[in-house]
């Protein structure tokens, strides 16, 4: 398919706007989810959704999308309550809580999807649609329901935002003021079973997990402010789901949901490196022009002390060999702050003698009045 | 008699999944007392990453060299995260959630593109078969030995092995790794050593129980007993004794209602869980509410 051939196919179409919506709503919800060390809440939901697809399919007779999607959310849900439940009124922690509701409720689905299947082998069917995603299989009518869900989790985040806000950076203040922190603790924990609902058709169950944390992970590295980091976790959702989609339509038989995942990712990492203040890169710079920074004032000021302690001609210092000073001294003779001159080399001297120029000797009694300056 | 043993399927079945139960809460419980069970998560599904770059070098789809590949895929999952996480940028558990889902879709893309036309299970690998394990078999001295009793057998015995010989230092490690390491106890290295065990337990747990149902019998055995007890000797023997009366009374339960075999084992351990949780004797919900009841009534009274 050529390039431009794919914007008017329809299957293109409802794979990028459902992985549009999917971007959206998991890039808004998943920044409060990581904010609040529930990352890998949306791993848990999404698991935990698979008896409620079976119900939902067991209910209706077949396959219908309407029916699927609420008893994904009532599992899912109800997941997140059990989570909630373990984790306050039991010593077990957030991680084993998880984990545990993770693994017993995606058992359920197995046992119910072989009950449906009337089998005893789980292999089999709608298991890897589940799975993997079935993004190609999206209908139009598929993404008007994600996009619905997508505004209505939007629209109560932001009729809910300033709790919202408090809630989860300062939980203690926001009980004094009265609010039901309880409740919108709950509330912000069941509603990424909406994101994992939308995006279960996209990327599947096992990918959702990177859906909630890759765009709040890399938007964090932009914004220090919720607002900002929420906006922008939504755009790189939307960037990611396009791309993904896209590649996926011009690789053939290449799955989606990897590719989305696999582009949130590079997203994440490009992010890590040169995010302004925080990325890595500017970090390393950083560090790299401390130590050659401190090791000039070094070379200097040794030069510059023995120069006092002896009379201008013979002895120069004995100097570290190795290649790091090597390359220290040519840059600062290219600097104009040392000479250097050769002579025969004899045992015990090394042949080239570095001395301080005029301008060398000024910078060195910068340096060390900074040493003798008062504290 | 040994061989009439090894041709009941139905005691084969119950034998594999109380194996892979014991075998997974063993390394499971030192997880879970460090916090870090949603590695056991990551490892489970990073691996489909190892298997297929194991198959696609060698062609093999089972035996030891996918247990090593499985391992070695354990460590990197677990290097990555943690350094994703030694950058400061985020926490340990979103480092956790961004290197196995790509590692997977890796894995996922790997396939698309140079197997397609090759059979390689994911459903098996993620779900396995554990009625099947019966029919596939190996001869030893005589015997016909199911290939996953084989597998977990050597796995067990491992866990085993290096539980029962770092008891000690795995308890130093898990409660108070400062002192371990200053006592020069590499916690660090009984770390990775403790995942490696876990990451080839979990490929051999495949055949028989898949990815997601190794999870379940690495985490919620470990988390009842841990609502049991606290003791970390208890709570390993009581995972063990938990994995294995949920083997059969999962086992049993499936074929009365014809339904997988392995997820009712996994479910059975979810109702232990929950027991424990709500009848626990000193940590229960219940015996909570007693003794509060109790104290409220002292200082009323």
């Amino acid at each position: 398919m050529s390039w431009l051939s794919i914007l008017g196919d329809y299957t293109y179409q409802n794979v990028v706007m459902g992985a549009a919506f999917l971007g959206i709503i998991s890039g808004t919800l998943g920044s409060f989810a990581v904010l609040r060390g529930q990352s890998l809440l949306g791993d848990a939901i999404s698991h935990a959704a698979l008896p409620g697809v079976c119900l939902g399919f067991i209910v209706a007779g077949s396959r219908n999308m309407g029916s699927i999607i609420i008893g994904a959310a009532i599992t899912g849900g109800l997941a997140a309550l059990l989570m909630l439940a373990l984790t306050r009124m039991s010593r077990l922690k957030t991680d084993a809580a998880l984990g545990s509701c993770l693994s017993i409720f995606f058992a359920i689905g197995v046992v119910l999807l072989t009950y449906i299947q009337g089998t005893e082998n789980a292999s089999q069917g709608g298991l890897d649609a589940f799975l993997f995603g079935q993004a190609a299989a999206t209908l139009r009518s598929d993404v008007w329901i994600m996009g619905g869900i997508t505004f209505v989790a939007l629209a109560i985040l932001a009729a809910l935002w300033k709790q919202a806000k408090l809630v989860t950076f300062d939980a203690e203040f926001a009980r004094t003021l009265g609010m039901p922190v309880t409740l919108i603790e709950v509330l912000l924990t069941t509603m990424i079973t909406l994101a994992v609902v939308v995006g279960l058709q996209m990327v599947g169950v096992v990918l959702m997990a990177a859906m909630i944390v890759a765009p709040a992970v890399a938007a964090r590295q932009w914004s220090r402010h919720l607002g900002g980091m929420v906006v922008i976790a939504a755009m790189v959702g939307v960037v990611s789901g396009i791309s993904g989609a896209t590649l996926s339509t011009l690789g053939r038989g290449l799955a989606t949901g990897p590719l989305i995942i696999l582009s949130a990712s590079a997203i994440v990492l490009v992010s890590l490196a040169i995010a302004p203040g925080r990325g890595i890169l500017w970090e390393v710079l950083r560090l790299t022009q401390q130590r050659w920074s401190l090791q000039k004032h070094q070379i200097l000021y040794v030069l510059y002390q023995t120069r006092l302690e002896q009379d201008e001609s013979e002895r120069s210092p004995w100097l570290s060999r190795s290649a790091f000073t090597a390359f220290a001294l040519y840059r600062l003779q290219r600097q104009g702050l040392l000479t250097s001159s050769r002579r025969a080399a004899t045992p015990g001297k090394p042949a080239r003698q570095w001395r301080l120029t005029p301008s060398g000797v000024r910078q060195a009694q910068q340096i060390t009045a900074t040493f003798n300056a008062p504290q | 008699m040994l061989e009439a043993f090894f041709n009941n399927a139905e005691l084969q079945i119950m034998l594999v999944g109380a194996m892979v139960g014991t075998a997974s809460s063993l390394v499971g419980t030192f997880l879970v007392l460090r916090g870090n069970s949603m590695l056991s998560d990551a490892i489970s599904h990073s691996i489909v990453f190892g298997i297929v770059v194991v198959w696609l070098l060698t062609h093999h789809q089972s035996g030891p060299v996918q247990l090593i590949g499985a391992a070695l895929t354990g460590l990197l999952t677990v290097f990555l995260t943690e350094l994703l996480a030694s950058t400061r940028r985020m926490k340990q558990d979103a480092a956790i959630g961004l290197v196995f889902p790509a590692l997977f879709s890796i894995g996922v893309l790997l396939l698309n593109v140079y197997a397609n036309d090759v059979h390689i299970d994911t459903h098996t690998v993620l779900l396995g078969e554990i009625g099947f394990v019966w029919l596939d078999t190996v001869e030893i001295l005589g015997y016909h030995v199911p290939q996953a009793v084989v597998s977990m057998t050597i796995m067990l015995t491992l866990n085993l092995i290096f539980v029962g010989a770092f008891f000690k230092e795995l308890k130093l490690s898990t409660f108070d790794p400062a002192l371990a390491k200053a006592l020069g106890f590499a916690p660090g290295v009984l770390f990775y050593a403790l995942l490696m065990l876990t990451s080839s337990t979990a490929v051999a747990a495949f055949d028989a129980v898949g990815a997601v149902l190794f999870i379940a019998f690495a985490i919620v055995p470990p988390a009842a007993a841990y609502l049991l007890t606290d003791r970390v000797w208890l709570m390993l023997a009581l995972g063990a004794l938990i994995s294995t009366a949920a083997s059969v009374s999962g086992y049993y339960i499936a074929v009365q209602w014809d339904v997988s075999i392995g997820g009712m084992m996994a479910v059975m351990t979810g109702v232990f869980l929950l027991l424990a949780f709500i009848a626990g004797p000193r940590y229960g919900i219940i015996s909570q509410r007693l003794r509060r009841h109790r104290a409220r009534g002292l200082a009323t009274g």
